[in-house]
């Protein structure tokens, strides 16, 4: 063990009769950005809180650089950053006194803390508010400040439990280029976990997690072609006639033909070029539809992962009863 | 740990700094701890201006209206010569000192409820030091409030302004600092592993008043019940107490009374000899309790001043042992 940034054997925690995590087996290699995907409750945050040494695992090994999650937590805790889902910043210090705290908690040298608190505040759009108290900042500022504060000692791995969560579009879409700039400058190791389909794309491999199982791990493009290949409707001036060609010249199957046509491709971003080249019959529209992460975790589960976008009450009434519905049509 | 230390620097922009040799050992982690959750904890009390002002405010309040109040019916009852605010100033100095004290751990609670605690679990300092750093800032906190209100001490209506006062003042303060860190610890102790910001001083009331009434902050501990003169000598502030105000009453002298043997200390706890004069003579009769308290060294001091020390310094090592176990339980 140890070859990877993160490894994972048969991981198991129950809470009394509960087995949120149910032996969980992955490894997540040096320097990708690797995403765990499930609906709320799938054990997610449980699993980073044993990867992060904050619950002991009840069965299985865990290794985060090398070091064993159990019996090295020092050496464990001092290689990872981290971003809860819920805020952890002290709201009555301000943004550099946060920072001061947690560089000396976790002793990165007094000859390089400034510069580096510099580097991080400036990252994340934060330097001219150094000196106010948390108190008075955003969400999305807050989230910030604690990636910066996450990264300030240079962790070998960087674990953000759904860093975006209650968080406006704009933001979240700041935090996914910080997360991907990060990528690019430092040589670090990224875990996260989100429940929004259309952010785990943004990782280099995915597991879907469900029920404390992992159903699937692979590349988000992998898993995608699980469920078949892209769809592409056309409207042309002669459907007759194009259906007749792409038949015969483009060997595909017609699903449809009725308002248009409708057909399956392998790789739809390389056969629309291919049908443009030279396809006798002049196009009107077309439309390619590629499966996402939410047809995979459907075809897999026969569920759909609940989207909790969908502000407040609402949104909580509905995670309340996905909880409590037994899982049907598996 | 040298590895790290070098990678460190090497991610630095490759900039030559010097890859100084630095001691990881737990002993450094663990000062690392206390050293920032201490000031972090002195920081959020120097921020809070309702913290300072009502700390302040309140043993005032105290002191003039119960102080003022009090003072003839402490006459009659066998406080003698001594005047009741003299008497009860180190009675509200304790009650300061115990309720920043206990109160400065609801810290705990309050961080876990909003997440900071994590970022302090998940850092490698050790969690004991996580205890010990909030069990001085407590500490500090409380001897800063006990320091303000020894101010009052200067002033004609206590002790008056003079170099005696001063030196009892002075005094007094290791005294503040032990009280506080056992009464930290306690607080610790109890906040350690709850996460019910409403309970917290529900239960430390509840622990709190009885443990404050039966110190002898406002009354002196004579002629009690048996049952009650029993729960007075449990109680650990009623040494705390006995302890300041002997000091700001008599003045420091740690060697007084000092038994040669273990008898007078034995008869101490068989005592309460007050109470059996008090049945002879018949009380309530004012005059002759007053005569009584006169020739019993009360109502100044109960006990010698060094057995006060030692009962709170050994209360102290338990409280303190506990808070960190419990601390290191919690979650």
């Amino acid at each position: 063990m140890g070859e990877h940034a993160v490894e994972v054997e048969g991981l198991v925690r129950k809470f009394g009769d509960l087995v949120a995590v149910d032996g969980v087996t992955f490894e997540v290699r040096r320097g990708e950005v690797f995403g765990f995907l499930g609906p709320n409750g799938a054990g997610k945050t449980t699993t980073i809180n044993m990867l992060c040494t904050l619950l002991t695992p009840t069965a299985g090994r865990a290794t985060v650089d090398g070091f064993d999650v159990v019996r090295q937590k020092r050496e464990v805790r001092q290689r990872i950053g981290l971003v809860f889902q819920d805020p952890s910043l002290d709201d009555r210090l301000t943004a550099n006194e946060n920072l001061d705290f947690h560089a000396v908690v976790y002793a990165v040298p007094q000859a390089v803390r400034e510069k580096r608190k510099r580097e991080l505040l400036e990252m994340v759009d934060l330097l001219d508010r150094a000196d106010d108290l948390v108190i008075t900042f955003s969400g999305g500022m807050k989230r910030r400040l604690e990636i910066a504060r996450g990264l300030l000692h240079h962790p070998r791995v960087l674990f953000l439990d759904e860093p975006t969560i209650g968080l406006d579009p704009q933001t979240r879409k700041y935090i996914w280029d910080y997360v991907a700039d990060l990528k690019k400058r430092e040589d670090i190791t990224i875990f996260l976990t989100t429940h929004y389909m259309e952010e785990a794309e943004h990782c280099d491999r995915i597991a879907i997690i469900d029920h404390g199982r992992i159903i699937a791990l692979d590349t988000s493009e992998n898993l995608k072609n699980m469920v078949g290949g892209d769809i592409i409707r056309i409207k042309t001036d002669d459907d007759a006639r194009a259906e007749e060609l792409l038949r015969e010249k483009y060997r595909v199957n017609i699903l449809e033909d009725k308002d248009c046509l409708c057909f399956e491709v392998e790789r739809g971003e390389e056969f629309i070029p291919r049908l443009f080249q030279d396809f006798d019959v002049s196009i009107q529209s077309i439309n390619l539809h590629r499966p996402t992460l939410d047809d995979v975790f459907l075809k897999l589960t026969g569920r759909e992962i609940r989207d909790e976008e969908a502000d407040g009450f609402m949104a909580d009434m509905r995670r309340m009863v996905t909880r409590v519905r037994p899982p049907f049509a598996r | 740990m040298g590895a790290l230390e070098k990678e460190i620097v090497a991610i630095e922009g490759g900039k030559a700094v010097k890859p100084v040799e630095r001691k990881s050992s737990a002993m450094r982690w663990a000062m690392r701890g206390i050293y920032i959750i201490w000031l972090r904890e002195f920081k959020r009390f120097w921020r809070d201006r309702a913290r300072r002002i009502g700390g302040f405010a309140q043993p005032i309040m105290y002191l003039a209206l119960l102080g003022v109040g009090m003072q003839s019916a402490f006459k009659v009852f066998g406080g003698g010569d001594v005047p009741y605010i003299k008497f009860m100033f180190p009675g509200i100095l304790g009650l300061t000192v115990l309720f920043t004290s206990v109160f400065s751990a609801i810290s705990i609670i309050w961080d876990r409820e909003f997440g900071f605690l994590k970022e302090v679990l998940v850092s490698p300092v050790p969690r004991s030091s996580v205890a010990l750093g909030k069990i001085i800032g407590g500490s500090t906190t409380a001897l800063i409030q006990g320091a303000i209100f020894l101010i009052l001490a200067f002033t004609p209506w206590v002790y008056g302004f003079s170099l005696d006062t001063l030196w009892k003042v002075l005094a007094v303060m290791p005294l503040i600092i032990l009280l506080s860190l056992s009464l930290t610890s306690l607080g610790v102790a109890v906040a350690a592993r709850m996460t019910s910001m409403e309970g917290f001083p529900i239960i430390m009331n509840f622990l709190l008043m009885p443990m404050f009434f039966l110190s002898g902050a406002f009354f002196p501990l004579q002629g009690l019940p048996r049952w009650m003169d029993v729960l007075t000598k449990i109680d650990p502030l009623t040494y705390g107490v006995d302890a300041l105000r002997g000091i700001m009453l008599k003045g420091l002298d740690l060697a007084a009374g000092m038994p040669g043997n273990i008898a007078q200390f034995a008869a101490w706890f068989k005592d309460p000899e007050i109470l059996r004069i008090g049945l002879e003579k018949g009380y309530p009769n004012p005059s002759a309790l007053s005569s009584m308290a006169r020739q019993a060294t009360l109502p100044v001091q109960a006990h010698p001043l060094w057995l006060d020390v030692l009962v709170m310094a050994g209360f102290g090592a338990f409280l303190f042992a506990l808070a960190l176990w419990q601390f290191n339980r919690a979650e």
